[in-house]
């Protein structure tokens, strides 16, 4: 499994040398790859059907506990088939989308990366893992949704995309790392024996929040789902591709994923039910009033997603099945309708579906895909689509709560607002009279219309032989969701009953709401009033507040003054350091253990002060070298006295290689500059008095601690036993801590291989003022 | 002797704290050595000052017949007396090499050919 | 700076300052001294000698760039830190002559590592300064 992940992100880390020849005929090559790893997925589908398990374990950074563990069962296999299957639809169609287009290299690069990070998502069986390819795919969607980088509204799009969804990965780690740390493993299927230890546990709610978070910003559920409809800005491959199939799916992956861990609490149904089932009649009822072919189906999506976290809340077996079944039925019919819109907007450069009328005259076979797509969404008998809707209002009809029967009641008013959406965006363009201008619509290449009339064709085909494609595929979803054998056993014909009784009314009802009702530029202007309390707008307020903070923040801390940083970190530090050391009581001094004064200490002390003195108050670059000099010389002598004759000699030679070296350049320099204010240079001195004096007060505590002097007496004890010297300080340099002189001498050699190349690097005269 | 050699490093680290506020790149140099100066004597103090009996072995015996100064900070401040030589050096080149190109010491004046490139 | 004094002083000084640095650097295991301030001291010796004579009289003196002496004094040191992998032992474990050799004294791997500091200290002093004073 490892290597159907790894061949997405080679192939696309190879795009970058070898771009220039995949845009030649050599480009059929692409479509390939995802066509292999369909087909090993595909074989895979008898044995997991079986209820097999195949797990894969590679160690990445064993000590943090990532690894890159594989698991595959039926829900990962699913959308592993969904991944490689759209894509492979996908491929061929953008193949010829893009054809000629500048970047065409990039865009298969990306869509390669995300392509490996969506299988890398659904793959894992470690939450880490996992949710490294989840943050994958956000920045490889980022950009794909920007893709059309000259465009501001594109890049805006993008940015609002990666941003939501970004945010949500960032609370999805803290709510996975809580996870795995109360269930003492990262592994997701041992965490599903933990569901207990995990659901008891006090930090519960904040765990599944956190994580709830993360998933619905990805699945784009109520308020995050704004970035959805946004992301229609990108190339239409990559709308169908992202989002009819696998990104915006990728949450609703998370949360089924970890259903058997972290569901089947009253918290989690309820949030996903009243989420789920807000989101869903809300995208739906908006989806009514776009005009833009993509704006219909970004709604009807976000509906769509809507119903299958509403699903997940129910929880019950048959909420699962029909969950199980309807992540392939909106893939396949969605993917089908962007494409088709796709089309649409390639051959005639709109997607405004009040301008578009009969194009059937002109590219027939794609009217036929979308009709039969339109009729899937629609639920129309003998669709899969129809399975599907049917399985939804089963699951809400045998709830035995007084209240499910609103459950139903908001299910049969969401799937009529899709029915119409389907119908919008499928039949619409399609029908009625071919307006001036378009007659002369060319048919697009096969590569563009066969990818979705094969899908739309399979929507059918499902919906002939339910039997067989729920056990060969959803039914080992659903019990991978559920946890438990679910018993499913999918049939095209249920009997005359309530459930049938509804979807006909749902199809009539959406039918009748199609003809009663057209969306038009106005009633869509009429709607926009209601912008101020939209999410959308609210998240822009928030980033346009932080945005504001951050410059004013910028402007007042960061003003591009060296000293003032200077002046604030050391202010900084000595508020910090003092009070610390007001923390830490009083100091003592004890007397008696000082060292005895003499008079020439006495004397070196007061030249030093006085060396200081001259420094900090001359106007003169040498006097202040000199000085330099002097304080360097007088610390030597220090050395000199207390024992350490090294010290002394070395601090000798650099003293005066430095001077040597101030002198060597000095005349070079520049003339000190001297503007000052006396309320500055006295606000200057009272934080450096203060700095000084707060070292001084921790030098004092630190000395009249007892100190440890085991490594000391270590080193001088076995010095000449171990290391045949008796010069201890030597020592430890070139043998006790040989390695850190060894680095030492590397950082020498880097500092002078600096200054070399610096004196003998020549300005280019464009750098030259 | 302690008592003296704390208040030096505390007025070595003041004067370094004080140049380094100055406009003046030049000071700002002298101010890191300044520092760098008050921190070789602040790892000095806090290992204990002896006097007159340095880490070296007599050469009749194999092990330290009496008291000894400690001979770790003294291998730290040698090390760092030596690394402080290749920083200023640096310094130094790097300072002399933007007076060539902006022919001022004013730090500030480094901040208008990059506002002028936005 | 040219003074006859000076230049005549530094013509016995430099041989002397250089032998003296050696001297350190041998006896750094065992007294005061060592690669470091070996080092530094015969870095001194060669400036003061430049001060007399001028850097590029200098220069002539010392034949190789002193950069030179950096991958030299490096390899030196890495090879007395690596030489104990041959035999089979852990890095950095000193290896020692059973017997003392007159003037010199023991002989053992820390003082080639040593010799690698104090080329490494020639090196990076001459650099830096011999590059600046040859390039104003």
């Amino acid at each position: 499994m490892l290597f159907t992940v790894l061949t997405g992100l080679i192939t696309s880390s190879l795009l970058v040398p070898f771009g220039k020849i995949i845009k030649t005929k050599w480009s059929i090559l692409l479509p390939f790859i995802p066509v292999i790893l369909f087909l090993f997925y595909l074989w895979h589908v008898p044995v997991v059907a079986n209820g097999t398990t195949i797990t894969q374990h590679l160690s990445w950074v064993p000590s943090l506990g990532v690894n890159f563990d594989f698991r595959l069962d039926g829900l990962s296999l699913l959308f592993a088939l969904l991944i490689t299957g759209i894509g492979t639809a996908i491929f061929f169609y953008g193949r010829s989308y893009l054809k000629g287009h500048i970047y065409f290299d990039r865009f298969f690069g990306y869509l390669l990366l995300f392509m490996s990070a969506m299988l890398g998502v659904v793959l894992a069986n470690n939450i880490l893992t996992l949710f490294v390819f989840w943050e994958l795919t956000s920045i490889s969607s980022f950009f794909l949704i920007g893709f059309n980088n000259d465009s501001k509204a594109s890049r805006n799009s993008a940015l609002t995309a990666l941003s939501i969804t970004g945010i949500g990965g960032f609370f999805l780690l803290a709510g996975l790392v809580l996870a795995g740390n109360i269930a003492d493993t990262f592994i997701i299927s041992e965490m599903f024996a933990q569901h207990d230890k995990i659901t008891n546990h006090s930090l519960y709610p904040l765990v599944i929040g956190l994580i709830f978070i993360g998933a619905f910003t990805k699945s784009a559920q109520f308020p995050f789902h704004f970035w959805l409809p946004g992301a229609m800005k990108a190339p239409t491959p990559v709308s169908a591709y992202l989002h009819s199939a696998t990104m915006v799916k990728a949450g609703i992956y998370l949360l089924a994923r970890l259903t058997p861990a972290l569901g089947n609490t009253e918290l989690w149904n309820t949030t996903l039910m009243v989420v789920g089932g807000f989101t869903m009649i809300f995208a739906a009822i908006h989806s009514l009033f776009r005009t833009d072919l993509k704006g219909i189906l970004a709604y009807s999506t976000v509906s769509a997603l809507g119903i299958l976290t509403f699903l997940l809340g129910l929880g019950t077996t048959d909420a699962l099945i029909a969950m199980s079944v309807f992540i392939l039925v909106h893939a396949l019919y969605k993917a089908t309708l962007f494409m088709v819109t796709g089309i649409i907007d390639h051959q005639t450069h709109t997607r405004d579906v009040t301008k578009l009328q009969g194009l059937r005259k002109v590219m027939m076979p794609v009217f036929i895909a979308a009709l039969l797509a339109a009729l899937s969404s629609a639920g129309l008998p003998l669709t899969y689509g129809f399975i599907g809707k049917d399985l939804i209002y089963e699951a809400t009809l045998n709830l035995k709560e007084n209240w499910a029967i609103w459950l139903t009641a908001l299910a049969v008013l969401t799937n009529i607002g899709l029915v119409t959406a389907g119908f919008r965006a499928g039949i619409t363009p399609f029908t009625g009279k071919l307006p001036e201008g378009y007659q002369d619509v060319k048919m697009p290449y096969r590569a563009m219309w066969v990818p979705p009339m094969i899908l739309a064709v399979l929507g059918i085909v499902f919906g002939l032989f339910p039997g067989v494609v729920g056990d060969y595929f959803n039914y080992q979803t659903a019990n991978a969701i559920a946890g438990t054998d679910t018993d499913m056993h999918l049939k095209l014909w249920h009997g005359f009953n309530t459930v049938l009784t509804l979807s006909v009314a749902t199809l009539a009802a959406g039918a009748a709401l199609y003809f009663a009702h057209n969306p038009t530029e106005e009633k869509l202007l009429s709607l926009a009033r209601f912008d101020v309390v939209s999410s959308q707008h609210i998240f822009r307020q928030i980033g346009r507040s932080i945005e504001k903070g951050a410059g004013w923040y910028t402007n007042t801390i960061h003003n591009g003054y060296l000293r003032s940083y200077h002046l604030k970190i050391i202010l900084f530090a000595e508020l910090l350091l003092g009070y610390k050391l007001w923390l830490s009581g009083p100091i003592q001094i004890d007397y008696a253990n000082l060292t005895p004064l003499s008079w020439y200490e006495v004397g070196i002390v007061a030249i030093l002060i006085g060396a200081l003195y001259i420094i900090v108050t001359t106007k003169s670059r040498l006097t202040s070298v000199v000085s330099t000099s002097v304080i360097g010389y007088c610390i030597c002598l220090l050395f000199v006295f207390y024992s350490a004759p090294d010290l002394a000699m070395t601090q000798f030679t650099i003293d005066t290689l430095t001077t040597v070296l101030f002198v060597l350049v000095l005349y070079k320099l520049p003339p000190f500059i001297n503007f000052v204010r006396q309320g500055i240079l006295i606000r200057d001195a009272i934080v450096a008095l203060g700095f000084g004096i707060i070292i001084s007060l921790i030098a004092l505590r630190v000395l009249y601690e007892p100190n440890t002097t085991a490594i000391s007496d270590f080193y001088g004890e076995n010095a000449y036993l171990l290391a045949k010297g008796k010069n201890v300080v030597n020592v430890i340099l070139v043998d006790f801590r040989g390695m850190d002189t060894m680095f030492e001498t590397v950082v020498l050699s880097i500092a002078a291989l600096g200054v070399y190349s610096l004196i003998k690097l020549r300005l280019k005269s464009s750098e030259k003022e | 002797m302690e008592l003296l050699l704390v208040l030096i490093l505390g007025l070595l680290y003041a004067a370094g704290v004080y140049l380094i506020l100055r406009r003046s790149m030049v000071k700002l140099l002298l101010g890191i050595i300044l520092w760098g100066n008050g921190a070789n004597i602040l790892i000095f103090v806090l290992g204990k000052i002896t006097k007159g009996s340095p880490p070296v072995i007599d050469d009749a015996y194999r092990v330290f017949q009496d008291v000894y100064a400690d001979p770790i900070p003294q291998a730290l401040i040698l090390t760092a007396i030596v690394i402080s030589f290749g920083l200023t050096s640096f310094a130094i080149v790097l300072l002399k090499r933007v007076y060539a190109l902006v022919d001022s010491d004013d730090l500030d004046d480094l901040n208008t050919p990059e506002e002028e490139d936005i | 700076m040219k003074s006859a004094i000076l230049q005549t002083a530094t013509r016995y000084l430099l041989p002397i300052l250089l032998l003296f640095s050696v001297f350190l650097l041998l006896r750094g295991h065992y007294h005061p001294g060592g690669g470091f301030v070996g080092g530094l001291v015969a870095s001194i010796a060669f400036v003061l000698h430049s001060f007399a004579n001028g850097t590029e009289n200098t220069m002539k003196i010392l034949r190789y760039k002193p950069l030179s002496l950096l991958p030299i004094g490096l390899a030196i040191s890495t090879a007395a830190v690596t030489l104990p992998l041959l035999l089979d032992l852990p890095p950095m474990t000193g290896l020692w002559l059973e017997e003392p050799i007159p003037v010199i004294g023991m002989i053992g791997s820390s003082l080639f590592f040593d010799l690698g500091v104090y080329l490494v200290v020639i090196g990076v002093v001459l650099t830096i300064l011999f590059t600046i004073a040859l390039n104003d």
